[in-house]
Formats: structure tokens, sequence, C-alpha cells
């Protein structure tokens, strides 16, 4: 039986035709913010410039992609179809007459549909794992610049230490089979799943603590919300059976947190030791307000416009090193559809076939490129006040 | 000067201290230590028998004292053969001594290596040779690129040179190797074959031919971020009074440029290129595994894939070494460069 094929014009209409759904989103979103650009503060101001659109255009459309994943692609990501076996580019199934797009791989999986599903997990655990090293991060960076001393010392060094570390090395110890059979991954999860919750409740004392009807409220949500989602994230015991993570996953999300957060702790760190001298912390001092007031109600709100930059740049980065997980075949598993694991699989057989290697390379690039324009005009935006 | 060198070395001795404990305790973990054990013997070992070659091969003894041997500060014992009950060497590819010697990192022996069958500095040294030769390749072709990118776009901010510039460097630092390295190898060699898409064959001669396609990949990720500090930096120093004096008193902006504006616009990004080497580390790592080149990151790779633990060690010395060296260079780089620092 031979596979036939569709015309290269008919496979672009065709890929356009499919992203149906995230082009209706992505104009209704994209619409409202023109029409409300002078309402919406900073978010507003990027729809100025041509590379601010170009930013959110590419960050929304890799977004809704991955929420509509299940309508835009054809296939099952895992779905083998024998005949499809490293076909070309618009190759149409015979049984359900529907197109390989973007052709078969070697397994004879749609590329077209891995790549789809492949955003799926990059933008999952990219955003989060950047929240987390955000978290940790500013919790332990806002006393470290703050008080200085012997507790920056300590801090700065163990950042530092960190830092020294080559990050394939340290993916290459921390992210093995082998270390799941041991307490370290769960430890770490342990520990690092602790800052939100620490965080959070600091934040809302600090603020409420004369007021203790919102107050208990707050606390009371944090602990039970983060408690819950710690116990299902860190022992998977969630009683309720929503969250879970599965091991492998959580070892990868452990190890990026762990890579990334010593570079946001510095960065806050600065950040703290500038805007510890002007005026209104010292008067917040006279007042007589707590340390943890000051560094969290009067220090981080002044210090979000280069948080917010390096955050966009930090996702970038973050989805480049989950790239660099799959390409060596680190944690995640061997048909799992993420874009890393593509490039690898793609890669070794680029002297026959070139097909399967193209839509995750530009798809990866394509959303860390976005990413970067709309950090660059966010600092372009946040420079102009 | 000479007491803040002597202090950042001291924090560059303690820092390489605690890494490489870190290190040799991860890789000393139990599951690796049994995944070791299965590949050094036979098929179907029962538990036993991995037990008694890790214990017969002196895996089990104290942790602290197996990093005291390998750090040199406790003698290396040898193992007994169990049959004979006489002292015995415990690798017989490496010449183990029969006697208790001290001889680790800090004598200059940095183990065995059981998946090569040789010692870790027969198979280090040569890969970082060949790395060396790759990354000069890199620096050569990065730096003046870069600056060059750089400078031209921060020369007259807001032009349409420099937006174009600009746009181009976020492409390049959106770019990891392993996407450039398949997009260039589809370009360069699966449809134009004009280079060679593996760079097996540079081990025995470099050619143009067979080593473009990694040197370009590895430069262009570093290019776009290089290009933009520079740039900023520029910016930053063609708004000083000094320039805009200079204008003034009649010499051409060519001049002002080449003349005032250059030299104190290329400290930073010295920083900027002396930070660059950890990055490259992992871009040399994914471009030789990619192109099939025998060198550091190669090793690193085999090393961490087989359990090889004194090689996965010498190349994790290495690699912090090399990040730990470069910050230094870079501080004190800094600080030579910067007059206001340097008077201080």
């Amino acid at each position: 039986m031979q596979v036939e094929y569709i015309s290269a014009f008919n496979v672009i209409l065709g890929v356009i035709g499919r992203f149906w759904p995230v082009w209706i989103a992505l104009a209704i979103v994209m619409g409202a913010s023109f029409a409300y650009k002078k309402k919406l503060g900073l978010y507003g101001q990027l729809f100025d410039t041509g590379v601010g659109v170009v930013g959110v255009g590419i960050c929304l459309f890799w977004l809704f992609t991955a929420i509509f994943a299940s309508t835009v692609a054809p296939f099952d990501p895992l779905a083998q179809v024998p005949i499809m076996k490293d076909a070309l580019p618009g190759g149409i199934e015979p049984v359900s007459k529907l197109v390989y797009y973007f052709g078969g791989d070697k397994l004879a999986r749609d590329v077209f549909s891995r790549m789809v599903f492949g955003s799926q997990i990059v933008l999952i655990i990219a955003p989060a794992a950047t929240g987390f090293a955000l978290m940790v991060g500013i919790t332990l960076g806002l006393p470290a610049g703050y008080y200085g001393g012997k507790i920056d010392t300590v801090l700065s060094f163990l950042a530092n230490l960190v830092l020294a570390f080559p990050v394939i090395l340290l993916f290459y110890l921390l992210v093995t089979p082998g270390i799941m059979d041991t307490p370290i991954p769960y430890a770490m999860a342990g520990l690092f799943f602790l800052f939100p919750i620490i965080f959070f409740s600091v934040l809302f004392w600090t603020r409420y603590k004369n007021r203790p009807d919102r107050l208990y409220i707050l606390l009371g949500l944090t602990l039970v919300i983060g408690g819950w989602v710690y116990a299902g994230l860190v022992f998977d015991a969630d009683p309720l059976k929503i969250v879970h993570i599965d091991p492998n996953q959580l070892n990868i999300f452990v190890a990026v947190v762990f890579a990334s957060s010593p570079g946001v702790f510095r960065i806050v760190r600065g950040l703290t030791m500038d805007i510890k001298t002007r005026d209104y912390v010292a008067a917040a001092q006279t007042r007589g307000e707590s340390p943890w007031y000051i560094m969290l109600w009067e220090i981080l709100p002044n210090a979000r416009g280069p948080l917010i930059v390096d955050a966009c740049l930090r996702i970038g980065y973050t989805t480049i090193l989950l790239g660099t997980l799959g390409y060596f075949g680190l944690g995640l598993a061997p048909e799992s559809p993420d874009w890393g694991t593509a490039i690898k699989d793609a890669s070794r057989l680029l002297r026959s076939f070139i097909h399967p290697a193209l839509p995750p390379t530009i798809a990866l690039m394509s959303f860390v490129l976005g990413l970067n324009l709309l950090a660059d005009s966010l600092r372009e935006q946040s420079m102009k006040d | 000067m000479l007491s803040f060198v002597l202090r950042r070395l001291g924090t560059m001795a303690l820092t390489m201290l605690c890494l490489t404990i870190i290190v040799f305790f991860l890789i000393n973990l139990d599951p690796n230590l049994k995944k070791l054990a299965i590949s050094q013997t036979e098929m179907h070992t029962s538990a036993e028998q991995l037990e008694s070659w890790l214990a017969g091969h002196g895996y089990r003894q104290n942790f602290f004292v197996r990093y005291g041997q390998w750090l040199g500060v406790l003698p290396k014992q040898p193992v007994t053969d169990a049959a004979t009950g006489k002292p015995a060497q415990r690798f017989s590819f490496c010449n183990d001594p029969l006697v208790p010697t001290y001889s680790g990192i800090l004598q200059g022996d940095f183990g065995c290596s059981t998946k090569f069958k040789t010692t870790v500095a027969s198979k280090l040294f040569p890969a970082l040779s060949a790395t060396g030769i790759l990354m000069l390749c890199v620096l050569l072709v990065m730096i003046p690129i870069s600056l060059l990118i750089g400078i031209l776009a921060g020369m007259r901010e807001g032009s349409r040179t420099d937006r174009t510039l600009s746009v181009a460097s976020i492409a390049s630092t959106a770019t990891p190797e392993y996407v450039s390295g398949v997009i260039f190898t589809v370009i360069f060699a699966s449809w134009l074959g004009w280079l060679n898409g593996s760079a097996a064959s540079a081990s025995q001669g470099i050619t143009f031919y067979n080593f473009t396609l990694p040197v370009m990949t590895l430069a262009i990720y570093g290019i776009g971020y290089i290009a933009r500090m520079t740039r900023a930096s520029m910016v930053e120093v063609m708004t000083q009074q000094y320039i805009r004096t200079a204008r003034l008193k009649g010499l051409s902006f060519g001049s002002v440029v080449v003349k005032h504006a250059l030299r104190n616009a290329l400290i930073a990004p010295f920083t900027v290129i002396m930070l660059q080497f950890p990055w490259l580390l992992t871009g040399v790592v994914i471009v030789e595994v990619m192109f099939r080149y025998q060198g550091f990151g190669y090793t690193l790779v085999e090393a961490a894939g087989n359990n090889d633990i004194d090689l996965l060690l010498g190349c994790s010395l290495v690699s912090v070494f090399i990040v730990l060296i470069t910050q230094l260079i870079s501080d004190v780089g800094y600080a030579f460069l910067n007059p206001r620092i340097r008077v201080q």
C-alpha cells in the first residue's frame, strides 16, 4: 500500500487550519488588549512597539497551543501507524484520511502532533519552575541584602557554590535514574516547596498582624492550599488525588529550581542592597516597622520591574534547560513528546531524514525568542518611567 | 590588590573542597555503585557477588576515608586478594601500588577509569587539549564578531542598524546549541553539502570541512549575549560628557568612537566574556556529543553514562576549576582595567 501525499501549499494551509482555536483565542486576546491598552498599565504599553507585539503574540500563541493541544493535534502523540514510518511531510494516513502534516518520525508517530503536545510539557514545567525559583530567590535574597553581614556571607557562599557547577554536570548528578531510589530528590523538593508557604505566610503576617479578621482567613488559606499542594507534590499523598506529579518530573522540576534559584538570589540581593538606602525605607524604619515588613512591602514592590524582566528571560532559559535535559535523555521518558527529546531522536538521523528535526527546533527557538523579545520590550518600557 | 587576590584564592580553595565533597557524595550514592558493579562484573551476578566486588575493590570503606584517599591526604590501601590473602592491585590496568601510598589529587594522581581501562590522566588530558583547540577557535570567531556587532549597534542608539542588530542578537541568544547545531547541519551538510556534519575525523586533522560546523554552533549562542552587553556598555559611554566634548572640539565621529569611546566601552564585555566560560562548557558538551568530537565534553558524557567514578570526578574537578578561575580572572582583570577601582 502506497502513502498518498498532498502538495506543499496544502500542507501550509492545513497546518494553519489546524491551529484554528489558537487563532480565535489569539484574535480575541490581542484585540481586547489593543482596545483597552490605555487601562492595562505596563502590559498595555507593550503594544506600543512592534517588538512587544511580536513577543506577546508568540508567547500567547504557544500558551493557547498548549491549552488547546488535544483539539489542534490530529493524532495521539504516542500513537504509531506502521505504514507512516519516516513518511515525508503531507502524507495521508490511509485509515482515518487525516494528514501527517510534518511527516512521520522513525517510530511512525506524527511529528506535528508531537510538537503540539510537546508545548504542554514545556509550558507547565518552565513557568512553574521559574515561579518556585523566584520564591526561593526572593525569600533568601531579601534578608541577605537587607541585613548583610554573616547571613549574607553564608547565603552568598552557598549561591556561588551552586553557580560554580556547570549546569550539565549538575544535571548528570541530580537527574539520574538511580537517584530516585534515594531520598535526595524528595528532601530537596520538601525544602524548596516550603519556600512559597513561608513567603506567603510572612507576607500576610507582616501586613495584617493588627487586623486578625483578615489575617486568620489569609493565613488559613495559605496553609490549607499550600499544605495540600505540598502533600501532593512531595509525598504524593494528596487525600483528594488531584495534585499528583510523576517522580521523574518531580526530579527534573527540583533540579531546574535548584539550578536557577541562585541566579534569582543574586539579583534580589543586589536590588535590595540598592533600594534599602532610599528615603522611603528610612521612613519606614523610623515608623518602627519590622524588618520583614520593610523587605516585603517596601523593598520588594519597588524591585518588581527588573524582577519581571528577569522572570521572562528565566522562563526562556528554563525552556532551554529542559531541552538540554531532553537532548541528553535525562529524566524525561524516552517516548515523551517534549521538544528536547524530539530533537535528540531526530538529530541522530539527520543524514537520512531532516523533516522530523525541524518542527521541534523551530518551536523551541520561537518560544524562547518570543520570551526574549517580551523581556526586551518590558525592559525598555520600564526604563521610560 | 595582593591581599584581595589571596582572599579570593582562599575562597576558591574552600569552594572547590565543598564542591568536590558534594560531587563525591552524589557519584558514590548506593544506586550508582550498584550500577558500576553490574557493568563491571559478568551478566547474571547475584547480589552477594556484586557486594563482594564492591568490597573487594575498596568501594565499601568509610566515605570520608575514601574522600581523603582520593584527595591524597590519606594513604591508598591496596586491596586484599580473597583467595591468597596477599595485597593485590585494585585495577590491574592502572598499576596501582602494592603498598599503602599517598596518591590522590594533591599528588597528581587522578585515579583509574573503569570504562576505558586506563588511568584517568591518560584519558582526560588529551581530551582537554582537543577541547582547548575547539575553544580557541570559538573564541577567535566569537569575540571579534560580537564586539563588532555590539559597537556598531551601540554607536548610534535607536538607529536602524541598532534595531536590526539588536533583534539579531536576541534571536541568537534564543538559539541553544542543540537547535542551531541541527539547523546548521540541515542547511550546510544535508542541503548544500559544503560542510561535514560530523567532526569525528577532526581528531586526526582539523580541516575547514570538518571543524566549521562545531565552531559555528558554539559561537552563535555566545555572540548574541556578548554583543548585547557590549551594546549596553557602548550606549552608556556614548552619552558621557567627554564624548560630547570630543565631538564639539571638532573630531570626526569615527575617531571619537575609536579613540575615546572604545577603550571605556570594552571594560564591561571583558567580564562578560570571562563569565561566558561556564556557559561554553555546557555548550561544549552538547556540541561534542552532537558532532562526535572526542574532547572533554564527550569524555564527561561517557563517564557519566557508565558510572566511571574516578573519570567523572576528574571531569568535575576540571570543570569546577575552570569556572572558578575564570571568575577570579574576571574580578582581577576588571579591577585592573578600570582605573576607578584600581586606585581604591
